[in-house]
């Protein structure tokens, strides 16, 4: 039986904020189950992993070398070493019709939950993802019981793009999680400070619209010339900050949320419940025709009524 | 009219990600040690700095490498280092192995300065290469942005190196970095100096100052302005005009040579790899 809802129940995540290796599944494998080990002892009930956190970022033609079908037994295996401890961790993803994906698996108890499959790659300025990696086409939620009830996966990019967590806010995630694996651009400059500054103002701007809770992974470490910024963060529902890693070094980053501020925040900030999902459809379905310059939709009246 | 700025930095910041940077690329390549060409300059001297930093003075062998006209202050500051780092040195004159080259292929001693300049700067390139494979350490390059973009460095020469610490570092920013790594006075104030031929100085060559420089580049190429922007901005048109070509007319310094694709795969087009991997790393 679900916890009457008068009565707060904590729910305690811990983000890895770690440095995979470059191209090393197995080297990661063996560092996810260290820290898997260390968020168990902090009693994390969810485990949030990097993006790739099992291959690396930098990949390019290595993509099919690192690659695990989301039923590898390696992965279940991961997941067997923490019972009842929810993960979500980041690896290239190969499907049953050789479609490689940058992926996040949900894992419980040697079993995959769920998964997300990116679906905005980055192809410019420094990112290249679209030209190795294929882009995922569903935005759900995963059911994983009370007290969450459901979560939102996300990965990096995804989180630049409004419309992804806020259709999960809107298919009932009651936490969004955000696997990231964030290159530090201009770092010791306030371009660089900026950069950061700007995916601070996503997560409270996605945590105080969708009303829902919001962990965010980001990798650290080096690859090329890059440098991974780290600065995990886990905000509640009303944007507040509950946990920040540090910048660019390893870290466990543990929070504990409280099922009674969501309660009370969408109590309090109606939002959700207010939002007119039929309005949006509508004008989507007409501004989606008059991009492809079709003729609006039959149902519409574009005029307005 | 307030011109456009000059790149800003926050040296703390730069310091930590290059000596992260650092130690990362030696952990992935299976080194332990670095080795710098030391010339007496600030930007051999930063990345002096930063290497000991990040590696420890022990695993730091700056070599010295003066030619008969270089500047007997260029010895002078770059012994300031070594003595204020504690690191490892060696002096290798190339004297003896420039001129005969020169007189053996032209006969003479007439070769123009910009061609012994260049023989200079290949000749310094083995002793370091040389050096690197007795003491067991990768060459860090001293080539910054600025000087990458203008082309102004010598292909195989000083721009060769196994990493490049302070490449994505314009001149001002690495002043400000060199400053704050406590970097000797006598070193920041002087004027920087290729020292290939007595009284050259960057600025005198290149004809105008890094500061000028800078502000051109970031506007140009970090914030990506056009020209006429650039201009319009308060920026000297002559300047901005020769800067943007010139940073055109050596792209081809900053990549790796065409390659004329015949095969299903070529290296560096459609076969595609991240310079490590597992199994790549030294020793494994």
């Amino acid at each position: 039986m679900p916890p009457g809802y008068a009565s707060s129940v904590e729910y305690r995540i811990a983000l890895a904020q770690v440095a995979p290796r470059l191209g090393d599944v197995d080297a990661n494998l063996t560092l996810a189950s260290e820290w898997l080990r260390r968020a168990a002892a902090e009693e994390a009930q969810l485990v949030a992993f990097p993006e790739l956190a099992l291959s690396g970022y930098l990949l390019s033609d290595l993509v099919p070398e690192v690659a695990l079908r989301s039923d590898d037994a390696r992965l279940l295996a991961l997941s067997r070493e923490a019972p009842g401890v929810t993960i979500a961790i980041g690896f290239v993803e190969e499907t049953d019709a050789h479609r490689f994906c940058n992926s996040a698996a949900l894992l419980r108890d040697g079993a995959l939950v769920g998964i997300h499959r990116k679906v905005y790659l980055p192809t410019y300025g420094l990112f290249d993802e679209g030209r190795f990696t294929r882009p995922g086409d569903r935005i759900r939620t995963i059911p994983v019981g009370e007290p969450l009830g459901r979560i939102g996966l996300s990965i990096c990019e995804d989180f630049w793009h409004a419309s992804l967590p806020m259709l999960q806010a809107l298919d009932g995630a009651s936490l969004l999680v955000n696997l990231a694996a964030g290159p530090a651009r201009a770092p010791g400059s306030a371009a660089g400070l900026a950069a950061i500054a700007g995916w601070h103002k996503m997560q409270d701007t996605y945590a105080l619209l969708g009303t829902v809770a919001v962990a965010f992974c980001n990798r650290v470490g080096n690859e090329e010339g890059l440098t991974f910024w780290g600065g995990s963060r886990i905000l509640a529902a009303d944007g507040s900050v509950i946990a920040e890693g540090p910048l660019y070094d390893e870290a466990l980053v543990v929070g504990t949320l409280e099922t009674d501020d969501l309660r009370m925040q969408r109590y309090g900030l109606p939002l959700l419940a207010d939002e007119r999902v039929e309005l949006v459809r509508r004008e989507l379905d007409r501004i989606i025709a008059a991009r492809a310059e079709l003729p609006p939709p039959d149902s519409l009246d574009p005029e307005g009524g | 009219m307030t011109l456009p700025p000059l790149p800003a930095i926050e040296p703390e910041g730069a310091i930590g990600v290059i000596t992260g940077f650092i130690r990362s690329q030696l952990e992935q390549t299976g080194f332990e040690r670095l080795v710098v060409g030391l010339s007496g300059g600030v930007d051999s001297a930063t990345v002096a700095y930063l290497a000991a930093l990040a590696v420890g003075a022990d695993n730091l062998l700056a070599v010295r490498m003066p030619y008969r006209s270089s500047a007997s202050a260029s010895e002078t500051d770059a012994l300031r280092v070594v003595t204020a780092l504690g690191c490892r040195t060696e002096l290798v004159e190339i004297t003896p192995m420039v001129d005969p080259m020169l007189s053996l292929i032209d006969g003479s001693d007439e070769a123009t300065l910009v061609r012994r300049g260049n023989v200079m700067a290949r000749q310094r390139m083995i002793v370091l290469y040389d050096r690197s494979a007795s003491f067991d350490a990768l060459v860090a390059g001293t080539s910054n942005k600025t000087e990458a973009l203008l082309g102004y460095g010598t292909l195989h020469g000083d721009m060769a190196a196994a990493i490049a610490p302070i490449g994505d570092l314009y001149k001002s920013q690495l002043r400000a970095v060199a400053t704050a790594l406590g970097v000797p006075s006598e070193i920041l104030d002087k004027p920087p100096s290729a020292d290939l031929w007595e009284g050259q100085t960057d600025e005198g060559e290149l004809g105008a100052s890094y500061d000028d420089l800078d502000r051109i580049l970031f506007a140009l190429v970090d914030r990506r302005w056009t020209v006429q922007r650039c201009v319009a901005a308060g920026l000297d048109a002559a300047l901005v005009a020769w800067v943007a070509q010139r940073v055109a007319r050596y792209e081809f310094k900053r990549q790796l040579p065409p390659v004329a694709k015949v095969s299903l795969r070529t290296p560096g087009i459609d076969h595609l790899y991240p310079r490590r991997r597992p199994g790549s790393r030294r020793g494994s």
